[in-house]
């Protein structure tokens, strides 16, 4: 177990130094930083004194390795345009973004996983069926889409919940929540639904094959034929088998729920960390967007890990230790 | 443990006392499966018992329906799958039209069932503890502890090796003789009267087979259970089993005690699978085989399903289909011991 996770952790540790290669070399390709930072009429002289004081001169492998150390410390430099630390920026922002993600996977999941169970064990009644066709509409319908139209419906037509924004906000020091006040979790519902349908879809279809393929087995017939009653057959020996695949997708969703928060957080004009990163595009912000791509790419191996070690904790298969095991 | 002094013991099961009434009746029992290609029948119109104490094995090729009967019995049978006519009684009692949640609780607690494979009848997730007590709270009103001192006690009973140490562990950890002696226990945890034992042996290796039948045997004479023994392999029935059924294309063609069955056929298809066993000394041009395979379910062939394949086939097989009637000791489902037939031919000849 512990070698498995140090060598996890190695792994994890390369992707992020190849993640940190290619937040690196924005730096250098899309466009000239100096330039960025200076006005047009900075003489060529200011410029290169400049130059060398960002040690923009040195070798790259040099520039890559100070990034790397730097970045390692959570400093990112300075945003061109809002001339404040980026890892600040971020800070603030992030509390905004990881609400609303957690919000969309709680969701997810306490929506999902019944219906997923439901549409699983009565494949056939009229109700799997609505659940499965409006299951279909979270598909393929585009986030954006969703959005805009509770916006409409709710807010404009309705004008139950507010279209914009993250309400009233309790600042905790470390932490700005939303979650301590009546207009917070107002403003948070739209943007957590809209955000985890796609997931719920998800999670609701595929909690519901893993119920037909589970519902299949020698193991519950044979739970059947000891007449064990139904809710331990459906939810003590069905379910618990569907939740490996599950937990692995829900914590990967979980992942790109934060990555894909910026959509929703456009629509709704949430003050999260998406919504800076679309506006750091159009500004041509390079440090916001390679500290964003380093985030949301150590959120992504983050969870991968923590998902590999959940998987040990269901399934007691996984615990033997895997060096008797290494045959295959 | 001692398997051979049991195994002895076995050798003169035909002889041991039985009770007066049948523990399991089955009359008439017919198992449909709605198609699109029109309704299939899996199961035929059979009749047959099980007396207290004994053991009937249920023989035939795959799809005879074999499984689909003890499924059908047990009241398992998947959807569209629905009993379509007959009666099952146990012990008097019938109960193919039991509420689910009445027949739930029989299920284990008066009708046990014993699957094929062990490797896949115990959920990977759970301890063999966890399995048999959970089973054993479900049909008494034992404590967890006291429920985990009779699971401690059914392992030994089971003969696996050091209970205490194995009850908390999980499937994975056992191999597959050791997993269906567990899965016999929880068969047999709350002392039903009949056990529905479908393939136990087929995915084992044929050296942990025999164990595992004479430990069935064993635990049921001891816990005073009958026991349906379904499987394809006439060695395992021929060494167990009291009186033996033979299934084709959804029909009893042959019924009669074991001895009789195996040396003395009646119907000639039960000829013909005895003649397929190998036998040591035998030679190659010994082994007997039936021509052409068994029908499907949507091309059952008129009169007696057989007929086609049948070297001894003749016009009334194809026109009539044949009820079970005396033959010898046995009974077979087979024109040519209707007593009618019997006399048209000796006038003809």
């Amino acid at each position: 177990m512990i070698a498995f996770i140090v060598r996890r952790l190695l792994q994890s540790l390369v992707v992020m130094l190849v993640v940190a290669l290619l937040a690196f070399s924005m730096f250098r390709f899309i466009g000239d930083p100096v330039n960025q930072m200076v006005g047009v009429d900075t003489t060529e002289e200011v410029r290169e004194n400049l130059r060398e004081r960002l040690g923009l001169n040195d070798p790259v492998s040099v520039q890559f390795g100070r990034f790397v150390v730097n970045a390692a410390q959570l400093d990112f430099g300075i945003s061109y345009q809002h001339k404040k630390e980026v890892s600040n920026l971020l800070a603030e922002r992030a509390p905004a973004t990881l609400e609303l993600a957690f919000l969309s996977a709680i969701f997810a999941l306490i929506v999902g996983v019944p219906m997923g169970v439901y549409t699983g064990l009565h494949r056939d009644s009229w109700l799997s069926k609505v659940f499965l066709t409006v299951s279909l509409v979270g598909i393929s319908l585009p986030t954006f889409l969703i959005g805009i139209l509770m916006i409409f419906i709710f807010s404009v037509w309705l004008g139950w919940l507010p279209s914009f924004g993250r309400g009233e906000v309790v600042d905790l020091g470390f932490w700005s929540t939303g979650l301590l006040t009546v207009s917070g979790w107002q403003a948070a519902i739209m943007p957590s639904i809209t955000l985890g349908l796609f997931q719920m879809t998800l999670i609701m279809r595929l909690v519901r094959a893993e119920m037909l393929e589970v519902l299949r087995t020698d193991y519950v017939k044979f739970a059947r034929a000891r007449g064990l009653p139904n809710r331990a057959v459906h939810f003590g020996h069905a379910l618990k088998n569907t939740l490996v695949p599950v937990i692995t997708i829900t914590g990967l969703q979980l992942g790109s729920i934060i990555a894909f928060a910026i959509i929703t957080e456009t629509v709704f004009q949430w003050p999260g960390m998406g919504l800076m990163f679309l506006q750091a595009i159009q500004t041509v912000d390079i440090p916001i967007m390679a500290a964003y791509l380093i985030l949301i790419a150590f959120i992504f191996v983050v969870i991968n890990l923590i998902v590999d070690i959940l998987y040990y904790v269901v399934d007691p298969r996984l615990r033997i230790d895997r060096a008797t095991a290494a045959g295959h | 443990m001692n398997e051979t002094t049991t195994f002895a013991d076995s050798a003169g099961a035909t002889a041991r006392p039985r009770g007066n009434r049948p523990v399991l009746e089955v009359e008439k029992l017919r198992v449909e499966f709605p198609t699109r290609k029109g309704t299939l029948r899996a199961v035929d119109d059979i009749s047959f018992h099980i007396d207290e104490g004994e053991v009937l094995g249920v023989v035939g090729e795959s799809g005879a329906g074999k499984s689909m009967t003890g499924t059908a019995i047990i009241g398992l049978l998947e959807p569209p799958g629905r009993i379509a006519g007959g009666e099952v009684r146990l012990e008097g009692e019938r109960i193919d039209n039991l509420p689910y949640e009445k027949m739930r609780r029989y299920r284990g607690a008066r009708i046990g069932m014993v699957f094929q494979d062990p490797l896949t009848s115990l959920n990977p997730l759970y301890t063999v503890g966890f399995h048999l007590t959970e089973t054993i709270r479900t049909h008494s009103d034992l404590s967890e502890k006291q429920a985990r001192q009779r699971a401690l006690d059914l392992l030994s009973e089971v003969g696996i090796p050091a209970p205490e140490r194995r009850i908390d562990q999980y499937p994975h950890q056992f191999s597959g003789g050791m997993r269906q002696r567990v899965v016999v226990a929880l068969a047999l945890c709350a002392n039903p009267r009949l056990i529905i034992a479908d393939e136990p042996t087929t995915a084992l290796d044929v050296s942990i087979q025999a164990q595992i039948i004479r430990l069935l045997q064993r635990l049921c004479r001891e816990h005073g259970a009958s026991v349906m023994l379904i499987t394809h392999d006439m060695g395992v029935i021929a060494e167990t089993a009291d009186r033996v059924a033979v299934m084709y294309a959804g029909r009893i063609a042959e019924v009669g005690p074991v001895q009789e069955v195996v040396k003395n056929a009646q119907h000639p298809y039960t000829e013909g699978l005895m003649g397929a066993i190998p036998t040591i000394g035998g030679t190659h041009e010994d082994l007997v085989q039936i021509k052409g395979s068994m029908p499907r379910l949507t091309q059952i062939p008129s009169g007696c399903a057989f007929h086609p394949r049948c070297p001894k086939a003749f016009d009334r097989c194809r026109r009539e289909r044949p009820e079970l009637m005396p033959a010898g000791r046995s009974e077979a489902a087979c024109w040519l011991h209707d007593p009618a037939e019997k006399g048209r031919r000796r006038g003809n000849g």
